[in-house]
């Protein structure tokens, strides 16, 4: 009688801890409201715990993965500039700024060029190094002239309509450039060529490649991935 | 029937299940995103140390369908399994129950004793406490695999914000494969746990639910080894007594 009583409990113990993973697995929506609610309260913490102080420290020695380094994109092969269709390349600069800004790979080569050996660090859970040149976001927007209005960025590139937006703060972090070489030479097209978004302070997927505009606004406006289900914030 | 004794508060049992949920949904989704990536070397690098790099968990054991809603998971359930065990360990610390899994001298020599007696070397059952050496053992490694989780699960999760705790485990990758080993070693605890209690005292399965606990069938009082003496056989066996001499 009492053995019964007991795998009774077990029993149901055992089945009510099943049933609420077989709900979840068949109908992710009962539970959608729950982790959206989660993912907003986590990014309220990682934006409370961010500071600019916190940087990506890579040894000096540590090996670069150099040729390893994975290389993607979203179309269906890689992308490149084409200049006879499209023009020169420039990059674009809008949004929430007092002076708009058109600049072609030259106007950038101009800008104070920073140069980081840091950790790329994918969704996946991999990470690679890489040494990265180019020009930090935040130099970028002190010359555009940004204003009160500017709370949120958007990186948006030529690959298939590829775009992030991040949050002020990690954009204007010292870590976060404008890339436009790898590895002491140019970004190749594996790469993102001619510029794209490098930083250690966000996962890979929000560091946008290929770009040709940064636009700087009031509201977020979500990103290819973020969109798909991915965290919006993204920060490491 | 001897009565019965309170054995576990209602913040140990409440905090036992609650974990229960937490570790299931944090494992599961803990390998799906592992499974994305299922390897511990950097790009272009080895790493030796892992047999079966590059060989991903079986998804039947995985939680959340992809990487992304792995991730949600991973990063909700987490507040459950942290609130859970910092109540699990505020309670331990302010009402003393600490006392009954902290290791103390004489443990170790207690432990051999109980694998001597599991394994046929030793006839009687050790004398215990509430719990046997092996049991005080395990219980004491859970919650210090539960802290090593959530220090390097910190630092994978914010290797840049947080990157102090990061370098607590050298760097990134490290941290990912202590975060993964220690997984595995708590899961691992969890299943010889569950297979002690049902093979050795079910009883124990009353006193996590609603608290109380038979002690006239506690495994010392029973002599009892996995699957011996299950339903207290032996119980009146006068192992260690000598027998009365005879008028």
């Amino acid at each position: 009688m009492t053995l019964d009583r007991r795998r009774f409990l077990t029993v149901s113990a055992a089945s009510i801890t099943g049933s609420i993973l077989a709900a979840c697995d068949k109908n992710p929506r009962s539970a959608q409201a729950l982790l959206q609610l989660a993912e907003r309260g986590n990014a309220r913490v990682e934006a409370g715990l961010f500071r600019h102080s916190a940087m990506n420290h890579v040894a000096p020695d540590a090996p670069i993965a150099g040729p390893s380094f994975p290389k993607y994109f979203v179309s269906p092969r890689v992308p490149v500039w084409d200049a006879a269709a499209n023009g020169v390349w420039r990059l674009e600069v809008s949004g929430a700024v007092r002076h708009p800004l058109s600049l072609t790979l030259d106007d950038l080569m101009k800008f104070p060029r920073v140069t980081q050996k840091v950790d790329h660090f994918c969704v996946e859970g991999w990470n690679a190094r890489a040494t990265w040149s180019g020009v930090r976001v935040s130099d970028l927007a002190r010359a555009a002239g940004i204003t009160d209005d500017a709370q949120f960025v958007d990186f948006g590139g030529f690959d298939k309509g590829y775009h992030e937006s991040w949050d002020m703060q990690s954009a204007m972090h010292p870590q976060t450039i404008l890339a436009l070489g790898m590895d002491g030479y140019l970004l190749t097209p594996g790469h993102g060529a001619p510029a794209r978004v490098h930083s250690p302070i966000k996962l890979g997927y929000k560091n946008t490649k290929y770009l040709t505009r940064v636009v700087f606004m009031p509201v977020r406006n979500g990103g290819y991935w973020s969109d798909q289900g991915y965290e919006w914030y993204g920060g490491t | 029937m001897a009565p019965l004794v309170k054995r576990n508060h209602w913040v140990v049992r409440l905090t036992h299940w609650v974990n229960v949920v937490a570790v299931i949904l944090m494992a599961g989704s803990g390998m799906r995103i592992f499974n994305a990536h299922p390897a511990f070397a950097r790009p272009g690098e080895r790493f030796a140390l892992n047999p079966w790099e590059g060989t991903p968990i079986p998804a039947w054991l995985t939680f959340g369908r992809w990487l992304g809603g792995a991730r949600h998971w991973h990063f909700a359930a987490m507040w459950l399994l942290v609130a859970n065990g910092l109540l699990y360990l505020g309670f331990l610390f302010f009402h003393g129950e600490w006392r009954d899994i902290v290791p103390r001298r004489g443990d170790a020599r207690d432990a051999v004793e109980m694998i001597k007696f599991y394994l046929f070397v030793r006839r009687d059952h050790p004398h215990q406490g509430k719990h046997n050496a092996l049991q005080k053992s395990a219980y004491f490694a859970m919650p210090v695999l539960g802290v090593v989780l959530v220090l390097s699960g910190l630092a994978i999760w914010k290797p840049v914000t947080l990157g102090f705790i990061t370098a607590l485990f050298v760097n990134y990758k490290w941290a990912r494969v202590v975060h993964f080993v220690a997984m595995a070693l708590l899961l691992l605890l969890a299943l010889v746990h569950v297979f002690m209690v049902l093979s050795v005292d079910p009883y124990a399965l009353r006193a996590i639910v609603t608290g109380w606990y038979d002690r006239a069938r506690a495994p010392e009082a029973r002599n009892a080894r996995p699957f011996y003496h299950l339903f207290g056989a032996a119980r009146s066996e006068p192992s260690s007594e000598p027998t009365p001499p005879s008028s």
